[in-house]
Parts: C-alpha cells; structure tokens; sequence
C-alpha cells in the first residue's frame, strides 16, 4: 500500500502536471475512447460537448473578465445608462438554439443506433443480485456467478493493495469478438447498473423488467468496470469485468465451460455420496465463508451492528440445524441475506454450516454432510 | 439577527421571555431570522456529514467508516443539505426581504408564517433522530430508488418517510404565504412588471414548490404503503415498476433543483445592478426566462433515468427539452453580463459572491448540458462527473448565493456593517476551496469513478485527495463566515440606511437596522422611489 | 394616505407552535406505530400508537383554537378586504397543492395502465421481459391477475359508484344552492340546502364503506392485489379522506350558520368549504371515469 506521504507526494505531482506539462500527465482524466466503435463516438459527443461549453466559457468568461477589469469604477467611474436591447436579447436566445440544435444532431444519431438491439449474433442474460452478477449464455445454455475477487484485507488495509483492487472479479463474462452481443440485464432483489466504461454500455438491472443493450468489440482483451446504482451495503464492491476472446476461440471456451460443468456436477454426485469429517469440512467452509459470508457477519462472525446479525452464539447457528440450513438455503425474504442455495454447491453449503457451528465459540460440535442439504433441495 | 426588543413583553422572566418571542412570534423579520439560523445549523449538520465521507474518501480503502454507515451518511448529506440548508435560507431570505420590498407590512399570514417554520425544526429532529435509530439512518441515497428504499430499506425509513411530509407541508404553507403576500400585499404602485427579481423569482419558486411537494408526498406515501400496507406500485410482480418510483420521484426532483436555484438567480439581479451602479440589462427577458425555465422544469424529468431502459423516443424527448433550458438560462447569464458591461463596478463582498456566483453556476450549467446529450450520460452517469455537475450547481450556486445575500442584507437586517476585508477573505478562500473540491471530481468522473461508493480503485486516488484537501479548506471557511456573521450582530461601524450606493429598492428606504415593523402604512411608491433615486444621482461615492 | 391602517398583522400566538408541536408528535406516532405494529416489536405493544391518536387529538384543538381565533376575528369586523382575498388565495393555493397530491396517483394510474402492466405483458421494447420474466402474464385492465399470480374481481362502475356520483355531483349543486341563498340572505334556505349537502355527503361516506367491504369480502380486491387494488384504494381512499375533512368543514359551517354567522358579503370560510368540496367532487369525477369505468 501507498504510504500517505506517498500520496501527497502524488498529489502534488498532479498540480504540478496540470499546471506545467499536459503530455506527461499520465493519470486517466478524460473519458476514454473504449474500444467499440459506439463507445469512440460517445467519446467524440462528449468532446463536443466539452469544447462547445469551453468556447461559449471563453466568450462568456472574456466578456465577464474584461468589463470587470475595464468598467471598475477607478477606470470608468460614470456607469453608462443603457438596460434594455431587444436586438441583442434576440441574438443570444437564438444563437444558442442553433449550437444545441448542432449538438443534438449527432447525440440523436448515436442513440438511434445505440438503441438498435436487432440482429445480435448472442444474448447474455445478465442478473444482478446484492452484489454479484449472474451472466447466462441464453444460446449456449450455460451460466455462472462473477464474485469479486479482492480480499477483505486489501479493502480494510491490512495488506498491500493490487493494481486491480476492487475490479477484479473470480470469473469473468467471457465474449468473443466481432460479434453483435446482446445484453438483457435483470435484478433479483434492487436494481443495479451493469457497466463497461470501454463499452460505453450502461444500463440498469431492474427486478421484474429486462432491458437490452448490446456492444460489438473488434480487439481481445480485458475490460473492467462497476456497478453504478447504489444497491446497498456493498455497491462499490460489484465490479464487472469481461474478457474479450478472439471468435475463433469462443467456441472452445464454450465447449469447455461444457465440460467444466458436467465434471462439477460428477464432482458433486461423488460429494454427496462421501461422508466427510468435520476437519474436512472446516477448511473448505471457512473458504466459502470468508469469500461470501464475511463482508456481512465479519471474518469473526460478530456481525456489523443490529443490522447484520452476529453468528456467534446466535440461536440459529447454535440451534437447530433444520432452521440453519434453511436460513442459509433460502435466506430470508426481504432482507440482504438472500438463498444461496442456488448460488453454492452441496459441499459449500454443508461445509460452511459446519463451519458456523464450529467456530468462534460455537462449539455444537455438529457435523452437516452434503447429502443433507442435496435432500433439503 | 436582528436585535430589536420584542413589541411588548408579557413576560418578566427573560427566559420565558425569550421563549415566548421566539416561539409564538408572527414576525417576518423574526421568521426569517429564526428559518436563516435554522438553515445554518443544518447547513453545518450536513456539511459535517461531507467532512466524514471526504475523509472516507481521502485514501483507497476503508479507513473510518464502515460501507453501511456510508452510505446513511451521503444520505443524510445530500436530504439535509437540500431540505435543510437551501430551501430554509431562500424562505428566510424572502420572509425577511420580500415584504420590504413590496412595501408590505408583513407577510399576508403571519401566523400561518410561524406555523410553517416551526414545523421545520421537529421534522428535521424526526430525520436526524433516525440516524440513532436501531437498523441505522436511511441509507438508499437522497433519491430514495425503490425497492431498495422499501422492501430493503432499514426500519427508520418510516420515520424519514413522515419527516419528509412534514417538511412537505412547511414548504407548501410556506410557499402559499409566499404567493399570497406578493399577489396582495404590494404597495400601489407596485405592479408585477416593476417588482424586484428576488420577488419576481421567488413568486416562481413557490409557484414551483406548490406544484412539485405534493408530489413529493405522495411518492412516499406510497413508499410508506408499499412497506407496510401490501401495495405494488414499485413491484413488478403486483404490476407496478420500480421505474415508476423514480418518474415520480423526479417529477419532483427535477423542479426541486430550480427551486434551489431560481432564488439565487434572483439575489445575482439585486446585487449585480447595485454595484455596477447601473440598471439590471433586460428587466423583462429576465422575468419571462424565469417563468421559462420553470414551465420546462417540468418536462425534463427523464434525464435522470437515461440509463432506466426508456424506449427512443422518450430519451429524444427528455434530451431535447433538457438542452432547451440552456436557452432561458443563457439568457440570464448574458443578462448579468450585458448589467456589469459599462458599469462601475465595484467588488464589495456582496459583489465578489454574486460574481462567483455567475461564473461558477455557467461552468456547472455546461456540465449539465453535457449530460443531457443521452449517449454522453450513458458514460457519465451515476459518475462523480454528475457530483461534480450538481456541486457546481449547488454549492457555488445555491449556497454562494445565499452568501452573496447575507452579506447584502446583513447591514440593513442589524444595523451594522460587517467587516469588509474579512468578507473578502472568506470569498477568495471559499473559491479556492470550492473549486479545489469539486473539480477535480469532473475528472473523476470521467476516468469512471461511480458515486456513492465507499471505496474506489487506485486510478482515482490522486483526484480524491485533492477533493478531500480542498473540502477541509471549504470546511474551514464555513466557521470563518458564522465568525463574520457573529461578530457584525454583536456589533461593528454602523450601516447608513441606504447602505450600498448603488442600491435600489424599498428595502433601502427604510433605516437600518429595520425596524420590527415597516410598511404599517403602504409608501408612495413614486415618492420614496424619486427621493431614493435623487440621493444616488448625488454621484458615487457619496457612501464611503 | 389613510388614517386606518390598511393592514391587520396579528399578535403572537400560541396555535401554530401547538400545531406543529401536534403534528410532530402525530408523524413520530406514526412511524412508531407502523413499524411497532408489524414484525418483533409488536409483542412488546406500541408507544406509538397513543402518541399517535394524542397527536392527531392535538391537532384538532389546534384547529379549533385557531380557526375559533380567526372566526372572533372575523366577527369583531377586523377582517379588511385585504385579508379576505389573502385568504381566498390562500385557499386556492392550497386546493392547487391538493390537486397535485392526487396528480401523483393519477400518475400511478396511468403509468401502470399505459406503461407497466403492458411492458410486463411484452409491449414496447419489453418482450424479453415477458418471454424470460413472466411468460404467463397477459395485459388487461382491471389487471385480474398479476405477474405474480394474484387474482381479483373488478369493481363495477354503474352500481354503487354511480349512486356515489350521483350524490357527489348534485352535493355540489346542493352548496351552490346554499351558497346562493346566503347571498340573498335567505338563512333558512341556507340552512336547509346546507344540511342537505351534509347529509349528502355522509350518505356517500357511508357508501364507500360498504363498497369497501364489498370488495374486501366479495371480490377478493384489497391493497394486496396488485397494482389494481393499489391505486383503487388509495385514489379512493385517499378521495374519501377528503370527502371526510370536506364534510366535517361543512358541518362546521352548518353550526356557524345557526350560530347566525356570516353575511351576504362576508362569509369566507362558507366559500372555502364549498371550493373545497366542488374540489372533491371534481377529483371524484375523475376517478369515475378512469379507476372505474374505462
Ligand atoms: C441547482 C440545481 C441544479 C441546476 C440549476 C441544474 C441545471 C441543469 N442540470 Fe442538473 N442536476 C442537479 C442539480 C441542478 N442541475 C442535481 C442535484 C443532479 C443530480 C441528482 C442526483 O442524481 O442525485 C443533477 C443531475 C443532472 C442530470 C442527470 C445526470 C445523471 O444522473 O446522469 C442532467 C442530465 O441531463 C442534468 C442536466 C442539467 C441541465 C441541462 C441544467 C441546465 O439548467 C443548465 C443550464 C445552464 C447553462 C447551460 C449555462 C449557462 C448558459 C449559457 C451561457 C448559454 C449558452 C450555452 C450553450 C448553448 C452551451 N442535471
Ligand atoms: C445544497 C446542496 C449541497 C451542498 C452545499 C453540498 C456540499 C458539500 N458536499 Fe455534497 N451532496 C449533495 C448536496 C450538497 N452538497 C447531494 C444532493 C448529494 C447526493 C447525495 C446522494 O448521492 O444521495 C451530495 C453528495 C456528495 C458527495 C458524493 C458522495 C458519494 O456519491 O459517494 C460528496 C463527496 O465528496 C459531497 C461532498 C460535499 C462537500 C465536501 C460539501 C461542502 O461544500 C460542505 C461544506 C460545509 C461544511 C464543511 C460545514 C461547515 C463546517 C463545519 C461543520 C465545521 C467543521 C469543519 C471541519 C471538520 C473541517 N457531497
Ligand atoms: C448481504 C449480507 C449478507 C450476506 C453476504 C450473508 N448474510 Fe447471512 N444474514 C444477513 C442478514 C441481514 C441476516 C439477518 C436476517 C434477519 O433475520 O433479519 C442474516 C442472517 C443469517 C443467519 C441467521 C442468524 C440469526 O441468528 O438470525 C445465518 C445462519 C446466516 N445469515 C448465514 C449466512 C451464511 C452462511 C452466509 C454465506 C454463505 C451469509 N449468511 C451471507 C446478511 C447476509
Ligand atoms: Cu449493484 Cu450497485
Ligand atoms: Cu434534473
């Protein structure tokens, strides 16, 4: 991590910069191009936005500067008496609607297109939940969840933070290029905004409703960006990324994501069918507990506040294990503890249960094997 | 702030005294006293709230306060600051100017007048209470989007829910009051067409606030059933829409941010003139431009939901009628321009924050015309680019302007002349803090930071940094000003009724401090206005 | 100018400092109250609710201390013309702001009429939403059955509710009449036409709540039916709780005009109560024809 003196250093360097250089300023201060064509011509709109405004600030401003410099009263002492022109009040209505009428021109032209969400070549059903994002290739029938992946600790500064922090993510949406990919985005509980700043896609995931967007990218390579509706506790730790792959190897990523899932479901089978030991179990339930557990009930399970209830020593985890399981499985409605039945696998599940109900001072010494919750399904 | 004895004390004991003025008072000047006050203690309320979030956001990571607590904090920030700083400063403004300046002796219903502030101070207990509250203060945004502000948000929404109809009903009384005593209570000869730009703007402003808090009120109470009653306005699964919320919600919002505005633009028209020495440029185009953007306030709603999935057509419409509010505004800036133009022009404080005012409300305008270009908004927003837009709005907008108005008004409202190079100093530090806060969240924004987040990624440390050096340094004149303010009502080199040279208007009739009750009488309007108008024709400089 | 001053500006006074104080402790019971009410908490019974009901009592004192001052007021002749259209435009004002409270659930109405309940059935750029999200769910109005799967009855137009405008509607002429006969200082037909109204307006309160449970027993239509039920009840509700403050307003005026209050060309408060109620009324055609009839 950065010490602080680091970063006032940092600081100071961007004054400096600003001020004296503006081709060595390195750090992103500008919309970026993004890598579609839609997204460089939304950069364009916003240019002409910027420098419209800039050069009406520069007559505005000029005139404001000069008559403040040449008018003050030791330089013109006797104010003039003039107050009323109609002429000139026509010129400054009418000049400004021609410039937005120049400004609207292409901002239309682009949003027709942007809103053109026929012929796309695949569909992925985006569905946001508190805070994560499904991504489900509609064709293709497979889907998985897309985590992020930066740990507690660097958010809570205990170690040093990596170049990604906070836009990384345990799977990526993986797209191919050239293709005409189709965005529906959904919610599960709030509504979220799914986007990709190199995209220039932004669109809100709202719970009943789909809406489409769709992008087209031309070049491989990894694009990140984040949720942008406040949805909660943990908004600014929804980040997106997607991995763009040349086309050609879509269609392997694909079949191996196939057989990916059918290996896990053998997997799980095999799981179900072995009884395990409780020292088999505490590892992989910590695990689990730690990547989606924790941000609420805190690595030690004290919770946060009266919101975010405390699982050590509470009735549930230390009760009985009907009601555990089905907390943890189907959650409870309208709150943020959401089913994660369909989100963890057997294993995950029993082990994290054994894992709440061995830990921090719980000691029901209770054992939940996967076979259990696969029947509580 | 004024210092007057009250009219007739019932009372011995000077506490019950004390208490007995100023709760039971029907007085404008004492109203706009107590509204002024109130504002700056909530002002200062929120303005600590920013303080924790800018030290949160000084460096990545979590440092101070924990996510949920965040975002109750930018919550309580952004509903307190709107509802509690600006509006309560604009209606304290107009209760204690506008009747001084239609030459009425009071507002037209005093004790509806005291009703409506007192509501306030509860309403804003009932808010801020929440943040004690078991579950947390509200946390879902000063937008309060459903469903996360109903079927998740935490049991103290309810209480929001109620202080929110409080402060809707205040704004409705208070705003009848406020139409009611311009309409009626002008001096003859007042007409509408000669009125003050405060009023004039101000007149609009109620005229919007009627039009928009009702709405305001039923968009919660719907939330409130929505909660508790089993109703599905904001569920799709009963047929409603999430999405519906927000059309209300900005059927409101939209208007709101012109009443936090409108007023301002009417101070900039009182003080420009005055210290250019010279007559407001296009008195008329000024009055229709106000009314202008006010009837276009209502039919641009839409560009805050470009991201919501509207069909085209509905996003051409709200793009196109958005852009068209550049137009009247335009005008006003130019208007300001064309009044300084060949002027003679001094910088007293007043002057220096209309100023600020003018040039730091364009630069926020040209941001909001940038957002309005929907496929550009797709990237900007729910950016910092869109905080850096409405703090330009606001803060320099809003807030200077009231500045610039106590300032103006604080020598005729006690009598005394606050200290001018303090003033001054307090503009130019004011300005560099503004500026060193907020613009830098433009680049922010557009590198693609996300609002309200608690935590962001390492390309955004630099800009963050500098925001939250420069939000201390704001902080700091924040104390700076309640100093000034202290110090001119407890006392300083006495005002002249005129006060300012250039100044025009009943409220310059009158002597300073005003007393208690003006205008019991109407004034000849031709007379007091002539005798006003000769007394400038002496020259400048008559006043230093 | 003029020896009389123009303008009457009042002494301190108590009622608005009660009121708000009322007003707070209604909104604090309330919050308590509903949330008490449900989950947990509601075990341990509700402080909410009797500050809540001490509140709205408050309320009603403030009220009628403060209009009774004003009524003194008016009645010792110190109500100049000044006064008299401040409060007249008071008044209006006020009716604006109602109207704007019920323009937010007509907006509800439409949007779900027009925009969600079709989006939902696919319309629009929203077939994804239908095919992926709720591919049974069809569009109709009444919506008898919900995404969700909740059903209803629709209520009927041209039973109760056309009664219920019927009343509502020559109410209004009733007022007027009462109204003109004030005018002409004809006071017993001020009166008779003034009952009338009144009574006219409890039968229709008395209507609602039979349509009520109607609906709640027969139908199977309540709040919890989806966005029908929703704004069925709370444009109707909310139009009834007005038709409520609107009768008891007019039958305040009823008991001032036995008290021989006002006069032909000094009656104020009768003109407010009876703008307030062609207000009423004129909501309640609305809500006729959209909530039950088309
Ligand atoms: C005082 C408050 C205020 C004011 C006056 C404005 C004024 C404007 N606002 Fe702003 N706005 C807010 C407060 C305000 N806004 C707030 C609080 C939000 C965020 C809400 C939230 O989400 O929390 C917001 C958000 C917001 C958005 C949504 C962004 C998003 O969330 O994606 C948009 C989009 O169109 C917008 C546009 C505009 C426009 C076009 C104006 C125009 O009125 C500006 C007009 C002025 C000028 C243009 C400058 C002067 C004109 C000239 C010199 C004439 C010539 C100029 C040209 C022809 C270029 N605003
Ligand atoms: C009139 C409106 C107004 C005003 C004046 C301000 C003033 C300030 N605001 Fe803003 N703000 C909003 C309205 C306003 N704000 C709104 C509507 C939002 C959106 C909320 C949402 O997203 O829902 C918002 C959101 C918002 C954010 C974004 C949070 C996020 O998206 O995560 C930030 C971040 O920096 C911020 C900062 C500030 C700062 C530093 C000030 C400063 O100007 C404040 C200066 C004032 C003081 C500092 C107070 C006085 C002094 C003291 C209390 C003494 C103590 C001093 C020190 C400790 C130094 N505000
Ligand atoms: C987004 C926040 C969040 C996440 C992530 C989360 N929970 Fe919860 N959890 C809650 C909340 C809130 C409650 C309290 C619900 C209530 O009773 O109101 C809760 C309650 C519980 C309870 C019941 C505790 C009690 O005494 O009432 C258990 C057990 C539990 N969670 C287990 C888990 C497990 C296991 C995981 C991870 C697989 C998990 N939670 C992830 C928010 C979360
Ligand atoms: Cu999901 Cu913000
Ligand atoms: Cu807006």
């Amino acid at each position: 991590m950065t010490s602080l003196a680091d970063r006032l250093r940092t600081g100071l360097q961007v004054v400096l910069l600003c001020v004296f250089s503006s081709d060595s300023f390195a750090i992103e201060y500008d919309m970026r191009a993004g890598v579609t064509d839609l997204s460089q011509r939304v950069q364009g709109i916003h240019h002409m936005g910027f420098y419209v405004c800039v050069v009406v600030g520069i007559i505005v401003f000029g005139a404001m500067f000069y008559t403040m410099f040449a008018h003050r009263r030791s330089r013109h002492p006797q104010p003039a008496q003039f107050h009323e022109s109609l002429t000139v009040e026509m010129i400054w209505t009418v000049i400004p609607i021609l410039i937005l009428i120049v400004m609207a021109i292409p901002a239309t032209l682009a949003l027709m297109e942007i809103e053109d969400n026929s012929n796309s070549d695949m569909t992925v059903l985006i569905t946001a939940s508190q805070w994560k994002w499904h991504y489900q290739y509609v064709e293709a029938d497979i889907g998985y969840y897309s985590n992020i992946a930066t740990p507690q600790d660097q958010i809570y500064n205990l170690e040093p933070k990596g170049v990604n922090y906070l836009l990384e993510v345990d799977r990526p949406l993986v797209l191919p290029t050239n293709k005409k990919i189709r965005f529906l985005t959904t919610s599960k509980d709030v509504i979220h905004s799914w986007w990709v700043p190199d995209f220039a896609v932004k669109q809100d995931a709202i719970p009943g409703f789909i809406n489409e967007a769709w992008t087209r990218v031309d070049e491989p390579g990894v694009f990140r960006g984040q949720c942008t509706e406040l949805c909660g506790k943990d908004h600014a730790f929804m980040p997106v990324v997607v991995e763009v792959i040349p086309e050609e190897e879509f269609d392997a990523w694909i079949a191996d994501q196939r057989l990916a899932m059918a290996l896990a479901s053998e997997t799980a089978v095999a799981d179900r069918n072995k009884e395990w030991a409780m020292s088999e179990l505490l590892p992989i339930g910590q695990n689990t507990f730690i990547s989606h557990c924790a941000t609420c009930h805190q690595t030690d399970g004290m919770g946060q506040g009266v919101k975010y209830p405390a699982l050590a020593g509470s009735d549930i985890t230390t009760g009985n294990i009907e009601d555990h399981l089905n907390r943890v499985m189907n959650g409870k409605e309208k709150t943020e503890m959401q089913a994660w039945a369909p989100q963890l696998t057997d294993l995950e599940i029993a082990a994290v249960i054994t894992y709440e109900r061995n830990s921090w001072g719980n000691d029901t010494g209770d054992v939940v094997q996967p076979m259990t919750v696969y029947s509580a399904r | 702030m004024s210092t007057h004895a009250p009219a007739e004390s019932k009372y011995r004991n000077p506490i019950l005294g004390f208490a007995a003025r100023w709760l039971l008072t029907t007085n404008h000047k004492e109203i706009g006293t107590l509204y002024l006050w109130l504002s700056f203690v909530l002002f200062f309320i929120a303005g600590a709230l920013a303080m924790l979030i800018r030290l949160e956001l000084f460096q990545p990571g979590i440092q101070l306060v924990q996510p949920e607590f965040y975002n109750q904090l930018l919550t309580m920030h952004g509903l307190i600051m709107v509802f509690g700083a600006v509006m309560p400063a604009f209606v304290g403004l107009a209760n204690w100017q506008i009747p001084m300046m239609i030459g009425a002796p009071d507002m037209a219903l005093p004790r509806l007048n005291n009703f409506s502030f007192w509501i306030l101070p509860f309403a804003f207990t009932l808010m801020l209470s929440s943040l004690f509250m078991e579950g947390g203060a509200p946390n879902f945004g000063w937008t309060f989007y459903a469903p996360l502000s109903t079927t998740y948000g935490p049991p103290s929404t309810d209480f929001f829910i109620f202080a929110i109809h409080m402060m809707g009903i205040s704004s409705v009384l208070g705003s009848i009051n406020i139409i009611v005593t311009i309409l009626n209570l002008r001096a003859p000869g007042m007409t509408l067409m000669k009125m003050p730009l405060f009023v004039w703007t101000w007149l609009i402003t109620a005229f919007l606030l009627i039009m928009v808090m009702p709405v305001l009120a039923g968009v919660v109470t719907m939330m409130l059933t929505d909660r508790h009653f089993g109703t599905s306005f904001f569920e799709a699964a009963g047929g409603g829409d999430p999405v519906l919320f927000q059309h209300i919600f900005w059927f409101f919002g939209h208007p709101e941010v012109y009443i936090l505005i409108l007023p301002g633009f009417g101070i900039a028209s009182q003080i420009i003139p005055t210290f250019s020495r010279k007559k407001l440029f296009g008195y008329h185009s000024m009055v229709y431009a106000t009314i202008s953007i006010a009837i276009l306030s209502f039919v641009v709603w839409g560009h805050h939901m470009f991201t919501t999935g509207m069909p085209l057509a509905t996003e051409l419409f709200f793009m196109y009628a958005t852009m068209l509010i550049a137009v009247p505004t335009g005008v006003k800036v130019f208007n300001w321009v064309a009044t300084m133009w060949s002027g003679s022009i001094t910088f007293e404080t007043p002057m220096l924050f209309a100023i600020g005012f003018v040039i730091m409300f364009t630069i926020g305008g040209f941001s909001g015309l940038m957002l309005a270009l929907v496929p550009a908004d797709f990237q900007y927003h729910d950016t910092y680019f869109v905080v850096a837009h409405f703090h330009y709005v606001l803060y320099p907008g809003a807030i200077f302007g009231t500045m610039a108005a106590v300032y103006y008004w604080l020598p005729k409202w006690t009598g005394h002349m606050y200290n001018e190079r303090l003033g001054k100093f307090h503009f130019w530090v004011a300005m560099i803090g503004v500026n060193l806060t907020f613009f830098p969240m433009h680049f922010s924004g557009l590198a693609g930071m996300p609002r309200r987040v608690v935590d962001y990624s390492l390309q955004f440390a630099d800009f963050n940094m500098l925001s939250s050096i420069g939000a201390m340094l704001l902080g700091t004149t924040q104390v700076l000003f309640l100093y000034i303010v202290i110090k001119t009502i407890r006392g300083g080199e006495k005002a002249s009724d005129q006060v300012w040279e250039g100044a025009e208007g009943l409220e310059w009739t009158v002597p300073s401090p005003a007393p208690l009750h003006t205008f019991e009488t109407p004034p000849d309007l031709e007379h007091v206005l002539n005798l006003a108008h000769d007394l400038n024709a002496e020259g400048p400089g008559s006043n230093e | 100018m003029n020896e009389t001053p123009r303008y009457y500006v009042p002494d301190s006074s108590i009622w608005p400092i009660i009121g708000s104080t009322a007003l707070f402790l209604t909104a604090f019971g309330a919050a308590s109250f509903i949330h008490q009410s449900t989950e947990k908490v509601a075990a341990e019974g509700s402080y909410g609710e009797p500050i809540f009901y001490f509140g709205l009592a408050m309320i009603a004192v403030m009220m009628f201390g403060w209009f009774g001052r004003v009524i003194n007021e008016s009645l010792k002749g110190m109500v100049s013309d000044l006064l008299d259209r401040s409060f007249r435009m008071g008044m209006a004002w006020f009716i604006v702001s109602e109207v704007m409270f019920f323009a937010a659930f007509f907006g509800a109405l439409f949007y779900a009429r027009v925009i969600s309940v079709p989006w939902l059935a696919g319309a629009g750029n929203n077939l994804q939403t239908h095919l992926h999200l709720w591919p049974d769910f069809a569009d109709t109005w009444p919506l008898f059955m919900t995404p969700g799967g909740t059903s209803t009855e629709a209520m009927k137009a041209w039973g109760l509710p056309f009664i219920n405008t019927v009343i509502l509607v020559s109410s209004s002429v009733t007022v007027t009449f009462a109204h003109w006969a004030l005018k002409k200082n004809r006071r017993t037909a001020l009166k008779a036409w003034l009952f009338v109204t009144v009574a006219l307006g409890a039968i229709f309160l008395t209507l609602q709540v039979v349509e009520y449970v109607h609906a709640y027993t027969e139908l199977g239509l309540s709040l919890g039916a989806g966005i029908y039920g929703s704004t069925f009840f709370m444009l109707t509700g909310f139009h009834g709780a007005h038709v409520t403050m609107g009768t008891i307003m007019l039958l305040v005026m009823l008991l001032r005009c036995f008290r021989g209050h006002f006069t032909p060309d000094n009656h104020f408060a009768f003109e407010a109560a009876s703008w307030y109620w062609h207000f009423v009324d004129v909501v309640w055609l609305f809500l006729f024809t959209f909530v039950y009839w088309f």
